[in-house]
């Protein structure tokens, strides 16, 4: 009987180990002092690149640099309005070529050195002289509103749109521009845009970014010494249990952090976050799934929407099918899809019907456009009135994904091809997984009819929306009318706010009513959801959340 | 014996080098690429050529390869697109947490499993071997993330006795000497940190255990009925030999050769079981690194972390037939 024996020991040794391992095992901790102090542990969903927002486009970089790091202009908290960041005033000259900013005083990076005029100059400049294949690769956002470096390497092309900066006094930054762009002021808010400390960009050798073999590798300045002037300081990234620690600056110029420390835990299973809330071992995390809103509320969380700040669209390519240069076949598309029901029944709460391809808290919304109400009949009619009762579109639509504007992107597609079917069109279901071809086929090779995609808005600008879309010809539309694309250039380039805004409300009809590239779907915010015990977590439509606001009790 | 591993060892180059070369191939015939999941939903498709370019994506594959190769001779596997450190770095951090994870549910499933596969053969066709048996099915029906889930509903989230995932509970600054948490604590003498270590692996370990637990239970009870019906066994028994000594001796250690067979081919089902645990349990292992690597196309990371696995794999069944050699004096190595 000794085997017998034997399991009984390990069995009954199992069952001790698990017992005393509850005993012992940390619940987290919980409130400490009430408003202030303690630490917020917040779930994230993937590791950042790194901690250079320069080099960085991506959520997931961006939440931990948006603590470290300021801005000149910053966003007013919860909105997309512009406030004062480290400039406490700019203005531009009439031709917006000329950007001069009044630098708040007595401002100090984390290593102690000032904010000044040559300091944001020097930011500037190093972004601008920026050398190296490698390097200019990963600036996406500095490319996307500067188009172009001193000396563009690798396949950069543009002409750049930066000048120079000159330092005045110490606390007034004169930029100089080739053009003006309808992107600022709003873009120097963006967190690629943050301002970093000279000195330890020099002595952590940030512009290093080196090419190893088919991959890059990054510099100390970008992977353990991100320094900026935030209200957090980088304290460590421990990669082996994915935590990035950061510490509360209590030099900070503005409201200073109420947590001690703001801890970011990489989590990239969304149940695994989920269990992790409930079992209290984090205080929150981003981007729950919609579907489990409700589940949420139930256990005691706060479930927090941002406002909409996202476009989902049904793109029309006209390349592979002419039937699709007819603008009555499109407007009848337009008419066919039941919008109303997709909000109500696919989406979460927060969510509205887009009756155009910009949020309506964009200056260059235009109250008045073209609507395109359900109305299978009225599809059906002007089907037949183009000719083409027996249209076959193939439409492709992305696997493997999620985001905001399409929570389920298979549930949407089959909703609206059921209500292309009705209307007498056959749909050719065309499934791709994201980043495994959805993408190339779509944006590169142009290879669908029909198409969903969307977009996150970066910043206050109608721009940022219909310019990204539909400024210049692409694949991913074919052919269009080369008018649009006049029509948005000249908007854009329009530098008094004003008239700016007026020439994107009546680009922005006119693509309602001429063009319809495209049909604009939905507009949405994704939630954040934090424990009942958390407060002053404020929800960004930038996902800008900043969380020195935050405390725990 | 030394001859016998030596020319093991040797055979393991040629595999390795087909092996890449077929995963090279493999993994660049995938749709999509690096370059997009790099650069994010907001890059344009000119970005994305641009980058792939600069990466040498657009060059032939064999061109790829032999890069690669020549790269790879000198000991530089290249970094990981996701994290931009060298490849090898982010191995070394994940390795031990996967031998850890991994080593114990191999040990919780040998430990219950071959007492448990003894004494249902033993008891055969009574209710203990009927309830076994069950057991065994469903162990090896439940979804490894299927039962995950439940374990941490059930030990994390409702009864809160056990952290919900990850390797160490955040407050806990263990230092690290191996990578083996739990060793690290002793070594540095933090034994709270070890502690730390052991309560986050036991909802992973028993997730991970299931299936190999199942299976050993199974073979060891085919195994030892065979034995058990052996002429040699009867003759012991006959020769009346204390019960004891023809359990150990003869019946348990004749038995325990197909079971050490099985032990070494559940090896590579560990490896594939352990990237669904990690997942579940966000434990920052290899099986995570594949799990994203795939995700996020990262070429480099994926092609080291495979080749990694393949060696561990020839090297566990090299161990497996030298075991043999020891267990059972009939089989000679050659």
């Amino acid at each position: 009987m000794q085997a017998k024996r034997w399991a009984t020991a390990i069995t009954a040794g199992l069952l001790a180990l698990t017992m005393t391992a509850c005993a012992a095992s940390d619940r987290g901790s919980g409130g400490e002092d009430g408003a202030t102090g303690g630490t917020f542990v917040f779930g994230a969903a993937g590791a950042p690149k790194n901690f250079d927002p320069t080099f960085n486009d991506d959520g997931e970089s961006f939440r931990p640099a948006r603590q470290m790091f300021d801005t000149l202009i910053t966003y007013k908290q919860g909105t997309t309005e512009l406030e004062p960041g480290l400039a406490t005033a700019w203005e531009s000259s009439p031709d917006g070529k000329t950007w001069t900013f009044t630098l708040r005083d007595g401002v100090k990076f984390h290593d102690g050195t000032a904010l000044d005029a040559a300091a944001v100059c020097a930011n500037f400049d190093r972004w601008f002289q920026m050398k190296g294949a490698a390097a200019q690769s990963q600036m996406i956002y500095y490319g996307d509103v500067f188009e172009g470096f001193a000396q563009n390497e690798g396949d950069a092309s543009g002409d750049p749109v930066y000048k120079s900066c000159t330092a005045q006094d110490p606390t007034t930054a004169v930029l100089n521009l080739n053009k003006f762009k309808g992107a600022f002021p709003a873009a120097f808010g963006l967190t690629s845009f943050s301002i970093s400390s000279p000195a330890a960009l020099e002595q952590y050798d940030a512009d290093a970014v080196t090419q190893s073999g088919d991959s890059f590798t990054y510099p100390a300045y970008a992977t353990e010494h991100p320094t900026g002037t935030g209200p957090f300081r980088f304290e460590s990234f421990d990669k082996a249990n994915g935590t990035i620690t950061l510490a509360r600056n209590d030099d900070y110029w503005g409201e200073k952090a109420k947590v001690d420390k703001l801890i970011f835990k990489i989590i990239p299973d969304e149940n695994a976050r989920k269990q992790e809330l409930a079992a209290g071992t984090i205080d929150g995390y981003d981007y729950p799934s919609p579907a489990d809103y409700g589940t949420l509320k139930e256990q005691g969380n706060q479930v927090l929407i941002r406002d909409p700040f996202s476009i989902l669209y049904v793109g029309f390519n006209t390349k592979n099918n002419p039937a699709l240069r007819d603008l009555k076949v499109r407007q009848a598309i337009a008419h066919a899809i039941d919008r109303e029901s997709l909000v109500r029944t696919k989406m979460p709460e927060g969510s509205a019907v887009a009756q155009e391809f910009v949020p309506p808290t964009v200056a260059g919304y235009a109250q008045q456009v073209t609507q395109y109400p359900y109305d299978p009949a009225k599809a059906k009619q002007l089907l037949a009135e183009a000719g083409q009762p027996n249209l076959t579109l193939n439409f492709y639509y992305p696997t493997e994904v999620t985001r905001p504007y399409m929570p389920n992107p298979s549930d949407l597609f089959s909703a609206m091809a059921a209500n292309l079917e009705a209307v007498g069109i056959t749909v050719n279901p065309v499934a791709r997984p994201w980043n495994g071809g959805y993408k190339d086929d779509v944006q590169k090779a142009g290879k669908h009819d029909l198409h969903m995609l969307g977009w996150t808005g970066d910043y206050n600008d109608a721009g940022n929306f219909v310019g990204t879309f539909f400024g210049r010809e692409k694949a991913e539309f074919g052919p269009q009318n080369p008018a649009m694309f006049d029509e948005l250039a000249k908007a854009d380039a329009i530098p008094d706010p004003a008239g700016h805004a007026a020439a994107y409300e009546k680009a922005n009809a006119d693509i309602m009513s001429t063009y319809l590239p495209a049909v604009p779907i939905l507009t949405t915010g994704p939630a954040i959801v934090v424990k009942d015990n958390v407060q002053g977590v404020i929800p960004s439509p930038l996902t800008d959340e900043r969380f020195y606001t935050v405390s725990k009790n | 014996m030394l001859r016998y591993v030596a020319r093991r060892l040797l055979q393991v180059i040629p595999t390795l080098l087909i092996l890449s070369v077929l995963l090279f191939a493999w993994l660049r015939s995938l749709p999509g690429g690096p370059a997009g999941a790099l650069l994010g939903d907001k890059a344009t498709p000119e970005s994305i050529a641009a980058l792939n370019r600069t990466l040498g994506l657009d060059q032939p594959v064999w061109i790829q390869y032999l890069r690669y190769l020549g790269r790879a001779v000198t000991g530089d596997f290249g970094a990981s697109l996701v994290s931009g450190d060298p490849v090898l770095s982010e191995l070394g951090r994940a390795l031990p947490a996967t031998i850890e994870l991994a080593v114990s549910a191999l040990l919780l499933a040998i430990l219950a499993g071959i007492p448990l596969g003894y004494v249902a053969a033993r008891y055969r066709a009574r209710p203990w071997d009927n309830i076994t048996i069950l057991g065994t099915l469903v162990g090896v029906a439940v979804p490894v993330f299927f039962l995950g889930y439940i374990l941490k509903q059930l030990f994390a989230v409702e009864f809160g006795l056990l952290p919900p995932s990850g390797r160490q509970a955040i407050g806990i600054d263990a230092t690290s000497v191996t990578g083996f948490a739990i060793l690290d604590g002793f070594l540095t003498r933090e034994f709270d940190a070890s502690w730390d270590a052991i309560v986050h692996l036991v909802l992973p370990a028993v997730t991970l255990a299931t299936i190999p637990l199942a299976v050993i239970v199974r073979i060891t009870r085919a195994s030892v009925l065979d034995v058990l019906e052996s002429d040699f066994v009867r003759t012991a028994n006959a020769k009346g030999l204390a019960p004891g000594t023809v359990r150990g001796r003869h019946v348990l250690r004749n038995a325990l050769l197909p079971v050490s067979t099985t032990i070494g081919l559940q090896t590579g089902l560990l490896l594939a079981g352990a990237v669904l645990t990690e997942k579940v349990f966000n434990w920052g292992g290899i099986g995570t690194l594949i799990a994203e690597g795939i995700e996020r196309r990262d070429y480099p990371r994926l092609q080291a972390v495979v080749l990694l696995g393949a060696l561990i794999y020839v090297l566990v069944n090299l161990l497996v037939d030298l075991s043999y050699a020891i267990i059972d004096p009939r089989v000679r190595l050659r």
